[in-house]
């Protein structure tokens, strides 16, 4: 019997061939925190301990409240960039750079067949260049700083297999909502997703990343797409020391098979207040809304803000609405600068946020007031979760969230295909 | 064994509604964390909890954000388990490293409902209502150590120990 990607790089871990529902110590190669180390420090520090197991394999991106927000944002900010210092922690990422999950796979981190471990829930993006990442809390994040080991159950392996080529105006988010709107937000609870069938080579890394972030909404453990020659040129001038790429067996056993055929696939809309609550957007086209968030780290790469702005080139954001452009990394936005993107956005009236999570998580730079509807391209519309309690979330595609920007309704945006 | 009242919510209780993003980042000391629990599901809740009480739920308890304040703010308002058909995987580790106790139940969740008394006989594995018995599942044999260790960060200082 062979081995999915998830047994075999977990295998590669125990020293011994391990399958899934199998318990292993594993070391990891790489951890990610962001502006949660403040929180860490302070558990780590309760351990006794005067240095870090191992610094260099610590990665901290200050992404959530940056520029801090208020002074106790600053405080954790300091206590975070006064520890790395004395830790002598090499790859600390300061509020310039953007979303942690952008900026750690630009600076290549996330490599084919490592084990990466993330204080934060959509660290399972990374599973698009062909590792196994998953996310964890603030004090196990502090017991792995002290250790450099954490307890790990190898997942079952659900594989979703892609067919077909996306209509005009469809795109990577229409899928993986389509695909959570079916089977649910525990769907994939414990488990790891492979992305795969003849279409999925047919993903850009920047979409394999959609699918990957937001597999953690079907409960995933980890997503994964099995590397290609596309992930090995991104890696060519960008890898940071050795990998090997992992790829599951041809009889490896999985616990169930699912086949999307993407070119029946239409716009689709997760309304509130699950993410699996998803309609077809003509389903809801109409519904007028008060702001439109386009970027995070699960659509804020080139290519979502160039569909976007195709859309809103040469045209107005509806007067009714307040449309905000949140690039998910400096290496983003300058790119954006260069192909003439941010004047698009300036001109239709959009306001730009610095790269970083924005109001995704509800804690600054645009807030919902009560009764207010935002649509958006972020990957949770919890209750509550970008302001007030009784605001509503919608997400959905770059395209869908630029049309509904120029209705001031939501739209298909198929229309401007 | 302490006795409590039953809070009974559905299915995919997140983790922003149990402790809201805008608190995450902040420092808060354990009890203004339970006054904020629950904010967004149930305003209710936090005003009225009583040590030994039990929120009884669904599946996929606690999906979505991996931050740990939503276990460590019910573990502060006297919240004596959390029993749901299902946990999110994250939500369930973080509950057995702070001490929060988490049962999962089939039944339970159904029968249960909202005032009910409570009770959670942990060496004989019960739910106990009146007369009413519910089991739950033992946990995981990778995770009685961090529970018998009292949480993971003593678990950890163990094993740090060991090394030396």
């Amino acid at each position: 019997m062979g081995l999915t990607f998830s047994e075999k790089v977990l295998s590669r871990k125990a020293g011994r061939i391990v399958g899934a529902g199998e318990v292993i110590t594993a070391v990891p190669d790489r951890y990610l925190s962001h502006d949660n180390s403040s929180a860490i420090i302070g558990e780590f520090k309760k351990l006794g301990l005067a240095r870090v197991a191992a610094p260099q394999k610590i990665v901290i991106v200050l992404d959530h409240i940056v520029p801090a927000a208020d002074e106790k944002y600053a405080r954790n900010h300091k206590t975070i960039r006064e520890f790395v210092a004395e830790q002598g922690i090499p790859n600390f990422f300061d509020i310039e750079n953007g979303v942690c999950h952008q900026v750690f796979s630009e600076a290549s981190f996330a490599l084919p067949g490592t084990v990466i471990m993330g204080s934060d829930s959509h660290t399972t993006t990374y599973g698009a260049f062909g590792a196994f990442a998953a996310g964890i809390g603030r004090t196990e994040m502090a017991s792995i700083w002290a250790t450099d080991e954490i307890w790990l159950r190898v997942p079952e392996t659900l594989r979703i297999e892609l067919h077909g080529a996306f209509a005009p105006g469809v795109s990577a988010k229409d899928a993986i909502l389509k695909i959570i709107g079916d089977n649910g937000a525990d769907r994939a609870n414990y488990e790891a997703v492979e992305f795969a069938g003849p279409a999925a080579g047919g993903f850009s890394l920047a979409s394999r990343m959609v699918l990957c972030n937001m597999a953690a909404e079907m409960g995933a453990k980890n997503g994964y797409f099995a590397p290609d020659a596309k992930t090995l040129e991104w890696l060519k001038t960008r890898a940071r020391g050795p990998y090997e790429v992992l790829v599951s067996d041809p009889d490896a056993r999985y616990e169930a098979v699912l086949t999307y055929d993407l070119s029946a696939l239409e716009p689709q809309i997760a309304c509130p207040h699950t993410v699996d609550n998803v309609k077809p957007v003509s389903a809801v086209a109409g519904k007028v809304f008060h702001q439109a968030l386009i970027g995070t780290c699960t659509n804020g790469r080139l290519e979502d803000l160039e569909a976007a702005a195709r859309i809103l080139a040469g045209r107005k954001v509806h007067p009714g609405v307040r449309a905000l452009i949140l690039p998910a990394s400096r290496e983003v936005y300058l790119e954006a600068v260069e192909k003439g993107l941010i004047a698009t956005f300036l001109k239709a009236g959009c306001v730009l946020l610095n790269p970083g999570c924005g109001p995704c998580l509800g804690a600054h730079e645009g807030l919902l007031a009560p009764g207010e509807v935002v649509v958006g391209t972020s990957n949770r519309n919890f209750r509550g979760r970008m302001g007030a309690r009784d605001s509503e979330i919608y997400l959905a595609s770059p395209a869908t969230v630029a049309a509904s920007a120029v209705e001031g309704r939501i739209a298909d945006p198929r229309a401007y295909a | 064994m302490s006795q409590g009242r039953v809070w009974k919510y559905g299915d995919n209780i997140n983790t922003d509604v149990i402790y809201s993003g805008k608190y995450t980042y902040q420092q808060l000391k354990p009890e203004e964390m339970a006054a904020k629990a629950l904010e967004d599901l149930d305003p209710s809740f936090a005003k009225n909890v009583k040590p030994g009480d039990v929120i009884v739920a669904g599946k996929n308890f606690g999906c979505g954000s991996s931050r740990e304040q939503a276990a460590a703010c019910l573990r502060a308002a006297g919240v004596r388990a959390v029993v749901a058909k299902s946990f999110s995987r994250i939500y369930f580790r973080n509950a057995i490293n702070l001490g929060l106790a988490v049962l999962q139940s089939l039944d339970a969740p159904d029968a249960l409902q909202i005032g009910d008394p409570i009770e959670i006989d942990f060496p004989n594995g019960r739910i106990l209502s009146g007369e009413r018995t519910f089991a739950f599942f033992p946990l995981p044999e990778a995770v009685l150590g961090i529970v018998e260790a009292g949480g993971l960060l003593e678990w950890t200082k163990k094993k740090l120990d060991a090394r030396r």
